[in-house]
């Protein structure tokens, strides 16, 4: 009997399912983990530990979370549309580079508040200029977006190697990498944040592009969702005929739709480069691209999803890193398998619990 | 044909009854069908019809009640235990690998064994056979999506068939064929019936039952509410049964008065996309205060012709005028803001986003006006509050804005495009398909809803490939075969002619 059909209520959807598949994945890893002969629970305990159990520990976990926010969201504006944006690691990556021609620009003259503006629209308007040619060949051509986002995260890869090695290194030295951005160019940590909870914040780089990624959370809900270009987003996502029966523009919406994806992925590098290491180097986005693409799925493409996947992926990354660090067994590779199952679980088999779930509901929930 | 009474019904339901949360689908379900025979269930969307049959076909259980196949008490847990008990589905929208050929579609699922070979062989023979015993010509090597919707609804029965099937459902069958394919159909369940299968047909189309059925039964509201004889009972009491209420099955309208022309289309040539001509050269008038309605075998040119005036297809040449003014190439956007309303053809595809909430179908397509949102917000309580005067006015049932569309009936569906259409106040209305599975109430709802926008001076294109539809509503009849308006005739003009001139053989 089909069950796909049935209705569930909200709390089941999008609160005991995720959860679920949460636990599973965390089991399927603690065996994982007993398998090379550490304890589980202990496992659990350091990473826990490692990620909240201090304020610098949440600072690196919120710190890891802000790019996953930024990533999610631009994956879900996209996905609304029907558009798989595979490119937010390129998008992210060279909107790095506007973001930090603004600071070297600006950064001995202004403090960093009047920098901070234009590092937010130079970012995006250089991460949406690399989601243009792909959203271009989508719209007029019908290229799939999924290929040409791909190649363009490439492309870009090898741009900005070849900018940072050749154009942007400082004379004279052998990294990769621009001057280090003066104060004026520098977004403050939020160790006022972390410590209103009573933490130290540490080492962490935990900064102001969260308030950042927070605040673009609402505007993109706003638009999704409270406007009439965020509904033709939708229509087109949810039925292409009926957009086109509605006189909603393809071209036009799908190109739009992509700036505004790319906008938000290029808004990913205030944290690292402005926030973290005030300097724009190669590799900064370190795959938060694709994590993107798993907090998306895994949120649902709503904004509180995306901000609570998000932390979640946070949590894994940081707690990842000090566990390794605490049990050596535990490697690099051992942290990415166990994200690999949340992604699994969370992402990729998030209904896998549902005709289950829907039986019981019959049973016992509609009395 | 009458069947013996010593010979045991083909099913027998007792007690069948089925709940889903708040709602009784089926309520103390009784019904025999008698062994070779067509036995007909009518009722309107949402009456039980196909809760009863997915019950018989094991996609659900019964909460209560009992199956008995040929005399014997059969549990039907999963449609596989219905294929062994020898009963054999054809559902509405086709389960078929659109690119896998006929044969490679009929064994799917029964290959026997590892390696197709054997498998293949069998059923090319086993084909053959049923092709000659039952007049179901198919050629196994074509590839399904080549095929019309009536030799891809034949691979189906075939595929039951081949499965064994003794007793076959077929729900809605006619519901996405042309006159012609249906009146095969019909013949082909004849040679079925014949030879000694039993048949239950599922449908809201009183002519159907009254043209194949040796017996009908009437659900309503989850009841069974009667049984007859084909022969002993008529359309009006039929209609009656599954309304609760007399129906009135011709729309009863006054003569028209058309005044100014509305639509102008002139020498205009479609192209689909694949670049073959559908429309040819086609020029007609519609006038304010007619219906005109265009007649035609599904698939010659009608449906282009509509995407091509509602701005969906660019046309390859020609012009379309709206008082006067060329629109020709406009996107449907710009057409609705002088004056176009659209009743799609396909509500699913086009004229309605299933996933979202009812009122967010309600503004679909004027979701750039004012009253909906200032500049480029949406003002979701505006958007509800146009939802809400809709469905009270158009009795869009359940009452219910934020339900998801998906949840609404057909008809119901159906209605909120009709209302979304009609409310905006179009000068030109074009409706195509109006009543496409949509049940009996809400078609003469809607009818009468189209003749009243025809009586309050506007100007209505009507293409529907149910001739009744035609003939009942139009104040002029044109006649396309072949991309071609072959003429143009009076509602009075007999069936028979129309008939002739669709098949391209007169003018």
């Amino acid at each position: 009997m089909s069950t796909a059909s049935v209705p569930l209520p909200n709390w089941i959807t999008y609160g005991l399912m995720p959860f679920l598949n949460l636990v599973v994945a965390f089991l399927i890893s603690g065996v994982v983990v007993w398998f090379i002969g550490e304890s589980p629970l202990e496992a659990v305990k350091l990473l826990l530990q490692g990620a909240l159990g201090n304020g610098e520990g949440i600072g690196f976990t919120l710190y890891y979370a802000t790019n996953f926010i930024f990533t999610g969201l631009s994956v879900a504006v996209a996905y609304h549309a029907g558009l798989f944006n595979i490119g937010s690691e390129g998008q992210a990556y060279v909107g790095g580079l506007g973001a930090a021609l603004a600071s070297l620009a600006l950064d001995h003259y202004v403090p960093w508040y009047v920098t901070m503006p234009f590092a937010v629209i130079g970012a995006a308007i250089f991460g949406a200029a690399w989601a243009l040619i792909p959203a271009w060949l989508q719209a007029k051509r019908g290229s799939h977006i999924v290929i040409t986002t791909i190649m363009f995260n490439f492309i870009g890869a090898a741009m900005m190697v070849y900018l940072l090695v050749h154009v942007l290194i400082v004379p004279g030295k052998m990294a990769p990498e621009t001057r280090v951005f003066l104060e004026g160019g520098q977004l403050p940590k939020l160790d006022w944040l972390i410590a209103m909870f009573g933490g130290k914040i540490g080492a962490a780089p935990f900064n102001v592009s969260f308030l950042i990624a927070l605040f673009m959370c609402v505007v993109v809900w706003a638009l999704i969702w409270r406007t009439k270009f965020g509904y033709e987003i939708r229509t087109l996502g949810a039925s292409p005929t009926a957009a086109i029966y509605a006189g909603i523009p393809y071209v036009k919406t799908v190109i739009l739709t992509m700036l505004i994806s790319g906008g938000l992925a290029g808004m990913m590098a205030l944290n690292p480069v402005l926030g973290a290491s005030a300097r724009l180097q190669v590799e900064f986005v370190g795959g938060a691209g694709f994590v993107g693409i798993a907090v998306s799925l895994m949120g649902r493409s709503h904004p509180i999803g995306i901000v609570l996947a998000a932390i979640l992926f946070g949590v894994l990354y940081q707690g990842g890193d000090a566990l390794s660090f605490d049990m050596p067994k535990i490697t690099r590779d051992m942290i990415v398998v166990i994200q690999g199952l949340v992604v699994l679980f969370a992402g990729a088999l998030e209904y896998m619990f549902r005709p289950a779930i829907v039986r019981v509901w019959q049973r016992f929930g509609k009395a | 044909m009458s069947p013996s009474p010593t010979v045991a019904p083909a099913i027998e339901l007792i007690g069948i009854d089925k709940k889903f949360g708040a709602v009784h689908a089926n309520k103390n379900i009784n019904l025999t069908v008698a062994k070779g025979s067509i036995h007909g269930i009518i009722g309107e969307n949402g009456a039980g019809k196909s809760t009863l049959m997915s019950i018989l076909y094991g996609f659900y259980q019964a909460d209560g009640g009992a199956i008995r196949i040929n005399g014997k008490d059969t549990v039907i847990h999963d449609s596989q235990a219905a294929i062994t008990a020898g009963i054999g589905m054809v559902h509405q929208h086709f389960m078929l690998v659109e690119n896998f050929s006929v044969l490679e579609n009929v064994i799917l699922g029964v290959e026997g064994g590892a390696l197709l070979g054997r498998g293949v062989s069998d059923a090319r023979s086993a084909l053959k056979r049923l092709e000659a015993d039952y007049g179901l010509e198919v050629d196994p090597d074509a590839i399904i999506e080549e095929l019309p919707v009536g030799l891809q609804q034949r691979v189906e029965i075939l595929k039951a068939l081949y499965r064994g099937a003794e007793i076959l459902i077929l729900d809605e069958p006619t519901g996405v064929l042309t006159p012609a394919e249906a009146d095969h159909l019909f013949r082909i369940l004849g040679v079925l019936r014949d030879q000694g299968k039993t048949i239950i047909l599922i449908t809201h189309k009183l002519r159907e039952i009254m043209a194949i059925t040796d017996t009908v039964s009437v659900m309503r509201r989850g009841e069974m509410v009667a049984t007859r004889q084909t022969s002993g009972t008529t359309v009006e009491e039929l209609a009656e049964l599954m309304v609760g209420r007399r129906v009135l099955l011709r729309v009863e309208k006054g003569p028209a008065a058309p005044s100014d022309v509305v639509l102008s289309v002139r020498n205009l040539t479609v192209k689909d996309g694949r670049g073959v001509t559908m429309v040819d050269n086609v020029s007609f008038d519609v006038r304010a205060g007619e219906v005109v309605g265009i007649a035609g075998v599904a698939g010659n040119g009608q449906s282009e012709l509509l995407e091509a005036i509602t701005g969906i297809r660019k046309p390859a040449s020609g012009e379309i005028f709206i008082h006067g003014q060329s629109v020709t190439g406009l996107d449907a956007a710009r057409l609705r803001t002088l004056g176009l309303g659209h009743i799609p053809e396909d509500r699913h595809h086009m004229g309605l986003v299933l996933g979202f909430e009812e009122s967010e179908n309600s503004i679909l397509g004027y979701h750039r006006e004012g009253r909906y949102g200032r500049g480029p917000l949406l003002d979701l309580d505006a958007c509800r509050d146009d939802a809400k005067a809709k469905i009270e006015k158009y009795d869009i049932r359940p009452p219910n804005c934020r339900l998801k569309t998906a949840n609404f009936s057909g008809g119901n569906q159906q209605k909120i495009v009709v209302a979304r259409e009609i409310e905006h106040d179009p000068a030109l209305l074009v409706v195509g398909q109006p009543t496409r599975g949509v049940d009996i109430g809400a078609i003469e709802f809607i009818h009468r809803r189209l003749i009243a926008m025809r009586d309050a001076g506007k100007a209505v294109l009507l293409v529907s490939v149910e001739l009744d539809e035609i003939r009942s509503l139009s104040d002029r009849i044109l006649v396309m075969f072949a991309g071609h308006v072959v003429g143009e005739k009076t509602p009075d003009t007999g069936e028979q002619t129309l008939g002739l001139m669709m098949a391209g053989i007169a003018a």
